[in-house]
């Protein structure tokens, strides 16, 4: 005899929407962002203490490199880092994340945690300019920024919502010229993903992506890159829980030593 | 034994109360499940629902996601119920370990499964490479690749549920079909299907909705483009960027047409069986 009864119509639409929701819910897990903020550690307390640090995903080595000597600097104190898009980063904030210190990709970002009243006053610590990122040896023989308008090159950008996609449509104004793309990326390291991987011919991605990526990419200046110069905002948060150590952190960034880590890893000065 | 007594005596045939162990655990779950998508519908900001949903980005993406999706579940059920058949195959060798493999998509993040999909399919994949060279065409950028990322995460869903449909199936009605002379075709298409045809409804809806819901093998293996690869999924995380709000909208909007496709579907078609 089969065991297996039908459900009774009304409780098989319950099971199909539950299907459904099922299915959009088990999807949404990869729309989670990278960085999710990490809990703050109960020893905190201790003489350093620890700090949370959210950073733009551009800042990602250099802030590494900076975490490892502010902490040999300032013995017992650990510095915890969540890079990400900038935009998510600021909106976690806004929700509540445990943060202690907040270093945005650019001004606009910044401005949504402080007009949130959850930031003290941000300082600009460095300048980022943007600059073409081809696959090693360019191999579609990529020459400058007209090359970005020809429909028939595979080309990948930022999209418009976020600090690099913004800073690239202004070189394309200054430079009259109009992109062409096959993808808008969510934010600056997939796009430079999508050159690393020779997906595309070419893209528009920060100076320091290109050099963060090593062996895998090579970049070209062009001249419109100076018109479009984004500025890197930091900030302590109202809700740290070590504002001391928050601000000694940032005070490092700012210093002669936070300074050349991060002029070696391609930032200028602002 | 009673208890079915009593309540048969009420005239609720053999339904005895459901005993408060099942039913406070599954009140939780169902919360759990309800919960977050109620928040959803109270925070969007409705007042901006019209400007928001009649935007032509939002209906681009949502029209490129039904389409895909749909052509997905397709591909899905083409290519899917037979491996289900092959895997639910009395006897077959080696069917735990084909059975890992087909949860593998399960399991993977799915970046990481458009990270995958790039090393075979992409320009420079093993299989892209001489595809590209010959045709020009590559598949990344294309509403193609959104299909097959989505291909690629709701098979199994399918695959599963289909196979247990087989599994609980009863084999004597195809034996019975042999003995009298069917071909093993015949006994798949007019013994088999009928059988197990809940099973892949069921199956089918599930991987609907996951192809629909697809966002991390989409966005590395396709990218974002209005109107070629932007699905609502990847709308709304990009929408998470500037506007939160909006975000909230479009995520409404998809599920409240994903629910209301599944619910007209049943009418028309699942109810046959």
């Amino acid at each position: 005899m089969n065991t297996t009864s039908m459900p009774r119509p009304a409780n098989r639409l319950v099971l199909v929407a539950c299907a459904a929701v099922l299915g959009l819910l088990l999807s949404a897990c990869g729309a989670e962002p990278q960085a999710t903020a990490p809990s703050p550690s109960p020893e905190g307390s201790a003489n350093g203490g620890v700090i949370t640090v959210l950073a733009a995903a551009s800042l990602t080595e250099a802030f590494t490199q900076i975490g490892k000597e502010f902490e040999a600097k300032n013995p017992g104190s650990k510095v915890t880092f969540s890079f990400g898009s900038s935009a998510t980063l600021a909106t976690q904030i806004v929700q509540g994340a445990p943060a202690d210190v907040f270093a945005a990709a650019s001004p606009a970002t910044m401005k949504t945690v402080t007009a949130a009243g959850a930031a003290n006053t941000p300082t600009d610590f460095v300048a980022n300019t943007l600059e073409i990122a081809v696959p090693k040896g360019n191999p579609h023989k990529i020459i400058g920024l007209k090359d970005f308008g020809d429909e028939s090159r595979r080309i990948a950008l930022c999209a418009p919502q976020v600090p690099c996609g913004a800073a690239s449509i202004k070189v394309f104004a200054e430079a009259k010229i109009v992109p062409k793309p096959d993808t808008l990326e969510q934010d600056v390291k997939a796009t430079l993903q999508k050159v690393a991987s020779d997906e595309v011919d070419a893209a528009l991605v920060y100076k320091t992506d290109v050099i963060a990526a090593g062996d895998q990419v090579d970049g070209i200046e062009f001249p419109e890159a100076q018109l479009a110069i984004n500025t890197y905002p930091i900030a302590t948060l109202k809700d740290s829980k070590n504002p001391a150590l928050a601000q000694a952190f940032v005070d490092y960034v700012l210093s002669s030593e936070g300074q050349g880590v991060l002029a070696k890893a391609g930032f200028a000065n602002t | 034994m009673k208890r079915a007594t009593r309540t048969r005596a009420n005239g609720r045939p053999w339904q005895s109360r459901t005993p408060l162990l099942l039913a406070a655990p599954a009140a939780v779950a169902l919360l759990f499940l309800v919960l977050p998508l109620v928040g959803l519908v109270i925070r969007a900001p409705w007042t901006d629902a019209a400007a928001v949903l009649s935007s032509a980005g939002a209906l681009q993406a949502l029209k490129l996601s039904m389409i895909t999706a749909t052509i997905a579940v397709i591909i899905v059920l083409l290519i899917g119920v037979p491996l289900a058949w092959v895997l639910a195959r009395p006897g077959l060798r080696g069917a735990s370990l084909l059975r890992a493999l087909i949860t593998i998509p399960l399991v993977l993040p799915p970046v990481v499964g458009g990270v995958a999909l790039f090393t075979v399919l992409g320009r420079s994949g093993l299989l892209g490479r001489p595809l590209y060279q010959l045709t020009g065409f590559a598949f990344p950028f294309t509403p193609y690749a959104v299909v097959l990322a989505q291909v690629f995460v709701a098979l199994p869903f399918l695959v599963l549920s289909v196979e247990g449909a087989l599994r609980a199936a009863d084999r004597r009605y195809e034996e019975a079909a042999s003995t009298l002379g069917a071909r093993p075709v015949t006994v798949f298409r007019r013994i088999t299907l009928p059988l197990i045809g809940p099973g892949i409804a069921a199956g089918a809806v599930l991987a609907w909705a996951r192809a629909l819901g697809e966002f991390g093998a989409t966005i590395t293996f396709a990218g974002s483009f209005p109107g070629t690869t932007r699905t609502m999924p990847l709308e709304v995380y990009l929408a998470l960027e500037t506007d939160p709000g909006s975000a909230l909208l479009l995520s409404v909007l998809l599920l409240g047409v994903s629910v209301a496709v599944l619910a007209l579907l049943r009418e028309r078609w699942v109810s046959r069986w």
